[in-house]
Parts: C-alpha cells; structure tokens; sequence
C-alpha cells in the first residue's frame, strides 16, 4: 500500500481509538475532578454497560436498531443504579478517602467481574450495529459504524461541556471540585452532589460501552484495557481537568492509531505508558491540571 | 492415689460407627449402577483430573470441552467404566494460564490425588503445566494441537492421542492450498507458541511445494482490534493465511471483511479462526467461496456416518454443529472431539494394562505408547488415526472446506500419510 492510504487508515484508526479513550475516560475523569475518588472499578462499569448492551439486543434479535436504542436508554440506568447503591453503601461509608477508596474499589472491580462471568458465562457476546455500511476506498473498506462513534462521542462531548459550563447543575459541580468547604457552607448539598456525579460518570461510560460494543463484542475481562488507557489519559490531561482529558484523548488516540498502523500497536502502548512517565517527571499534574492546593 | 491407669481409647469398633458403615455401605448399594461394577477388584471410581479453560481466553473452548467430557464420561459409565469401575471427572478452571495450568496439575496430582490428568488446550498452558506433571509423576494427556507434544521438548508423561497435531495438519494441507489456491501466502497467526507452529511448519512446508511466505503478521490473543494490521499484508499476497484464537475472534473475521470486501486474495483459514462463531452471522458474507481447514468438519453433510450422528446425539449438537437447546450457541467442533477421543484412549490404554491403581502408572503409559491404530468408530468419530507411541502424537485426516451460504462443505480430506513426519524424538527411551 502506497503512502497516502496508508495515512488515511492511520488517521481514521487513530479517529476511532481518540474517540473510544475520550469516551471511556470521561466518566472517569468527572469523578476523580469532582469526588478526587479514584475509581478502579470504572473499567467494570464499561464491561457491565456493555453486558447490558448485549442482554436487551438479543431480546430482539431481528432488530439491530431498536436492540441499540433500548440499550442506550437500558445501559445507563442499570449502571447508574449500581454506581448509586456503590456511592451509597461503599464509599460514602468510608468517608471518600482516597486510600481507602481505592482498596474498595479493587474489591468491587474484583466482585463485578466475577459477578458477570457468573450470570452472563465466559464467552465473548457479539452485538449487531444499529446498521451496516462499508465505506469503500479505492485501497480498502471501513466500517462505516466506527465512523458513527466518532461523530456520537463528538456529541457526548459536547454534551458534558454543555452541561458542566453552561447549566446550574454544572456551576454546583464546579464549585464543589473548586472547595467542599465552602460549598457545604453555601449550602451546597454536597452528598447529593458527589452521588449524582459519581453515577453520572458511571452512566456516561455505559453510554460509552453501548456505543462501542457492536466493534468489541462484550466480555467479562473487557473492563481491564479502557481502565488502564483511562488512567493514562487522565494522567496526561491533568488530574480533574475534562478539557485536559479529552486533549490528552485525542492526542494519544491519534497517535497510538497512526504509529499501530506504520510500525505495531505493542509499539504504540509503549509510547503512551513512557509518555505518562515522562509527563509524572516534568508535570506531575499533567498537561492541564492544577497543582494541589 | 488412685489405681486407675489412664488407658489409649479403643480402637475397636463402637455402636456408633458400626451403625454409620452399615448405612453407608447399604445407601452406596442402593445407588444405580453399583451391581455393574461389583464384579471390578475395586469397585473405587478411577479419578480423571480434567483441566478446563473455563475463564480466559480460551473460555469458549472450555465450555465445550467440558460438554463433550461430561457426555464421554457418561456414556463410558454406561458401558461399563474402566474395566469395571467407574470414571470420576474431576474438573478444574486454570483460567488459560499457564501458572496457574501448572497449580492445577499439582493440585490434582496432590490433593485429589488423580490417577490420570487431562483435556488442556491452549499450547502455552500445555508448556507451563507438562513439566509439572512430569516431576509429579502423572500420566497427563492433552488435546492441544500443539507440536510441543511430538517435538520431544515434553516428557514421557505427557501424551496427544486424540488429535493430531498442527506440525502434521500444516504438512497435509500445503500441497493443496499452493495448487489450488496460490504461491504468495501472507500468514497472520497468534503471536504465541501455537502460532508459531503454524509459522515454522506452514513456512516451510509451503517453500517445499515451490511457494512462499510473503509476509508473516503476529497478534497478540488478547488483541480486541483488528484493521491497524491489514495494511502490513502486501499487494502481490495470492494467499491470506489466517488462524487467530481468544475471544476477539469474531471481531477480527468481521474487519478482515470490512477491509477488503469482496475484492480480496484467497482466503484459507483455519477454523479456528471461526471456532464458535455462527458462519452467518451479518458482516461475514464475504468468507462466502472462502477455504477452511477443519479437523473434524462443522456441518454433517448430506450423507452423515452414524457414528458422526451417534457423537452429535451424545453430544447434543445438531448437523450445523450448533448446540441442539441453543441454536446461537455454536461449538468448538473440530477441536473438542479430542476429548472424546482422548478418553477412549485412556480407558483402552489402562484395560490393557491392567491398571489397578498409582503403581501401575508405568505400565500405564507403557501400554499407551504400544498403541498403534485408533479405529474409526462411536469411540473415535473424527475418523482412525495412528498414533506413534515414540513421540506421544496421533494422525489423522484433515479436512479442506469451502463456505457456501453459511455452511462449510468438505472439498478435500488428506490422508493420513500426507501429514507424517520424520519424528524427531523418542520418549520411551526416558526414564519411567
């Protein structure tokens, strides 16, 4: 294959992995910059929106279309209610303290995943894409789904800046990540706060899985990978900063995509962990973050 | 002072376990089945320790691999056990790791305290779990493909007679994919020791038949994303050679197809690739006309041989090799016949040793390398095979497929003879 095709896959390889770490990310991202709770069970709530994906799709199997839109309204409310009753019965009884926070969160990760094998079996479940269109190229096809989900991560974006700048809601999240204290002294409820965005964020990536599953197929160990790449983004962006999440998505999903199409995506991760190290050496709070007050 | 001594408790028998072995005795007498085994020397069940990918990559192998054991064992329980006992399967997950393989065959060897392990799959937990089962001593039979077994890297502990493997299977198949299908072949293939075999033995089996391996594309199994390989496969390719594994396997046939659509080299893949996914379903259409080596082909065909029907029925799948409760549930079906097969060999190995117990190990294995023929029949529906006691390996046929609307039709079943090899080890030289 000659250049220019070759940078043409790379790019939209790169377009759909910059879009698949914004989404899985973000939730993340949300919780840790408002609650400052790292949750290691993020990857889990992928995997179980993903679960969920396919359960409701394969209720109607003749209709890939109406299977995608129960999920995108189905997914997220189940996820959410199990965030809530996790933000409820787990990290609100140990104080959102972060060690402690973290230990938990492993054992929920560690419960869910176990959980899952259990009910829904250690097989790999397809889901069928609302619809199918190969995009032909003169050189190759892509599939044109994948370009959906970069246009539909486009909009969850858009829609989370919205509502974290321009809304109500989005002023109290602010105010609660800028200081508790003096939230709580304002009159600020600030439990119910940190339970809506920590079931937000759970939501979000839910929608994320709904969205991705149809190009992954779920599958009880799905959660680890987007964990891990979540954590790198968020590292690189700048701890609590969502504009820095979704710039550092971007540019390690562009580039991790184009260097696995030239060279190897082994090559690729290897970039991407060594620029998180180099980042921790010359800015410890990543690209956009505060520094601890 | 008093002149009682203080005495050892007896050891006699008391009311209360005179009571408690009558009542187990006369509840095990009731059970079904016992009058069968009641004329065996000892009527204890001989325990198989079955090491079953049940979690990880290797899951939906597991789940039928134990299908399959489950209907085997039953069916042998049936007719008689092993020489008039009864088989117990003992099964435990090793999650398709090979730490935690070699912890399963200790367990089983120690704990459990097994007479025979068997039923791994994957070649890297095959490698991590063999040389534990050496030192322990325990007779240990794979149904891996891999070429580890008859490779001599293994020891004489370690056996493959119920399927043949991929050394063997690569050899067969060369001649007819650079007649048929083309010279250039691009091979893509696990990036672990399984797909290596295929690698070494494609690789040069193929340069024998006058061809060449253009351009080799590793992957690792636990990859979840597919296109950014494609571009490494060159214009010139006649041949895409594909075998791929792990749960992604789905996702990988459906981009491979996203990229080239209908315009695309020759396809020859290994089932594998397709194992426990439906040839139908959407995104697959192109496979349509595609080749596929099979071991033990998917779709019964026309004219099915009864024991093929029989295995199915036992088994519960049906002719399109789908469960027969579940139509979606599609199985691993040129792979988990090994099991089967495999625990024909065993019973046929112990009954002609007069396996009693541990200390007939020896002449355990000893009996099973002096097996030669394995006949086709219910006890080995893939078809006969023969099997080389000096490197541990059956042989059977293979079998060339074609997709047609969703089914695979045999085109073309090796012999046995164009898979044999020169062996380049012999295990019965080593120490018992």
């Amino acid at each position: 294959m000659s250049f220019f095709p070759h940078l043409l896959l790379a790019v939209l390889e790169g377009a759909v992995a910059a879009a698949t770490l914004a989404l899985t990310a973000l939730g993340l991202s949300l919780v840790f910059g408002v609650m400052r709770v790292v949750n290691v069970a993020h990857g889990e709530f992928y995997m179980l929106g993903a679960m969920v994906a396919w359960w409701l799709s394969q209720l109607v199997p003749a209709h890939p279309l109406l299977g995608f839109l129960l999920a995108l309204i189905g997914a997220p409310l189940a996820v959410g209610a199990v965030a809530f009753a996790t933000e409820r019965l787990v990290l609100r009884r140990i104080g959102y303290d972060p060690e402690a926070t973290i230990v938990a969160t492993i054992g929920l990760m560690f419960l869910i995943q176990q959980l899952a094998l259990s009910v829904f079996g250690a097989d790999a479940k397809p889901v069928n894409a609302p619809f199918t269109y190969r995009i032909v190229f003169p050189w190759f096809g892509y599939s044109g789904y994948k370009l959906f989900v970069v246009a539909a991560s486009a909009v969850l974006l858009l829609c989370v800046w919205w509502v974290m700048s321009r809304t109500r809601f989005g002023l109290i999240m602010r105010v609660t990540q800028f200081d508790r204290e003096t939230a709580t002294a304002f009159g600020i409820p600030v439990g119910r706060v940190y339970s809506a965005v920590f079931v937000a964020g759970a939501a979000i990536v839910a929608i994320a899985a709904v969205l991705l599953v149809p190009i992954q197929q779920a599958h009880y160990l799905m959660g680890l990978d987007p964990l891990l790449m979540s954590f790198i983004v968020v590292i690189i962006g700048g701890l609590g900063s969502l504009k820095g999440s979704v710039i550092a998505a971007l540019a390690i999903g562009l580039l991790g995509g184009i260097v696995s199409v030239f060279f190897s995506p082994t090559f690729a991760a290897i970039i991407a962990t060594l620029l998180v190290a180099f980042i921790l050496v010359i800015r410890p709070q990543g690209f956009f973050g505060a520094p601890a007050r | 002072m008093t002149d009682k001594l203080i005495l050892p408790k007896k050891k006699g028998l008391n009311r209360r376990t005179v009571l408690k072995t009558m009542g187990m005795a006369g509840s095990a007498m009731a059970a079904p089945g016992f009058v069968r085994y009641a004329q065996a020397a000892s009527s204890s069940p001989i325990k198989i320790g079955f090491q079953v990918h049940r979690t990880g990559i290797g899951a939906a192998y597991g789940h039928w691999y134990e299908r399959v054991t489950t209907a085997a064992a039953a069916l042998i329980n049936e007719q008689g056990g092993i020489g008039g006992r009864p088989i117990e399967i003992v099964a435990e997950d090793d999650g398709t790791d090979p730490g935690r393989g070699a912890q399963v065959v200790e367990k089983f060897a120690t704990q459990y305290q097994v007479d025979v392990a068997f039923g791994t799959l994957f070649s890297h937990v095959v490698m991590g779990s063999a040389p534990r089962a050496g030192e322990l001593k325990l007779p240990y039979y794979v149904v891996s493909e891999g070429y580890h077994v008859a490779s001599g890297k293994l020891n004489r502990y370690t056996f493959q007679p119920g399927i043949t493997d991929v050394k063997s299977q690569v050899i067969s198949l060369a001649p007819w994919i650079s007649k048929n299908l083309g010279k250039k072949v691009t091979m893509i293939y696990p990036d672990f020791a399984f797909g290596y075999d295929h690698r070494d033995y494609f690789s040069a089996a193929i340069k024998g038949q006058g061809g060449e391996v253009v351009q080799l594309i590793p992957i690792p199994p636990t990859e979840s994303s597919f296109t950014r390989y494609f571009p490494q496969i060159p214009a010139g390719t006649e041949v895409i050679y594909h075998v791929m594994v792990g749960p992604a396997v789905l996702t990988f046939v459906k981009e491979l197809g996203e990229y080239f659509g209908s315009q695309h080299p020759a396809l020859f893949g290994f089932i594998d690739s397709l194992e426990a996914v439906d040839f139908k379903s959407p995104g697959l259409e192109f496979l349509d006309g595609s080749y596929l080596w099979e071991a033990y082909p998917r779709f019964a065909g026309a004219s099915p041989k009864p024991h093929d029907t029989f295995y199915r029925q036992k088994v519960g799948v049906d002719a399109y090799g789908a469960s027969t409760s579940d139509p979606a549930d599609i199985s691993t079906f040129s792979h988990m016949f090994g099991c089967w097969e495999t625990l024909y060999v065993i019973k046929a190995a112990m009954e002609a040793a007069g396996y009693q117990g541990a200390a007939d190990k020896g002449k355990l294995i000893e009996a099973t390398e002096a097996m030669t023929k394995l006949a086709e029949g219910n006890e080995h529906p893939q078809g006969e095979k023969l099997f080389n006691g000096k490197i541990h390996q059956s042989f059977g046929h293979q079998n060339i497929t074609r997709i047609k609307s969703g089914v695979a039709d045999v085109v073309y079943r090796t012999s046995i003879e164009e898979g044999l090899y020169e062996p380049e080890a012999d295990y019965t030289k080593m120490a018992l």
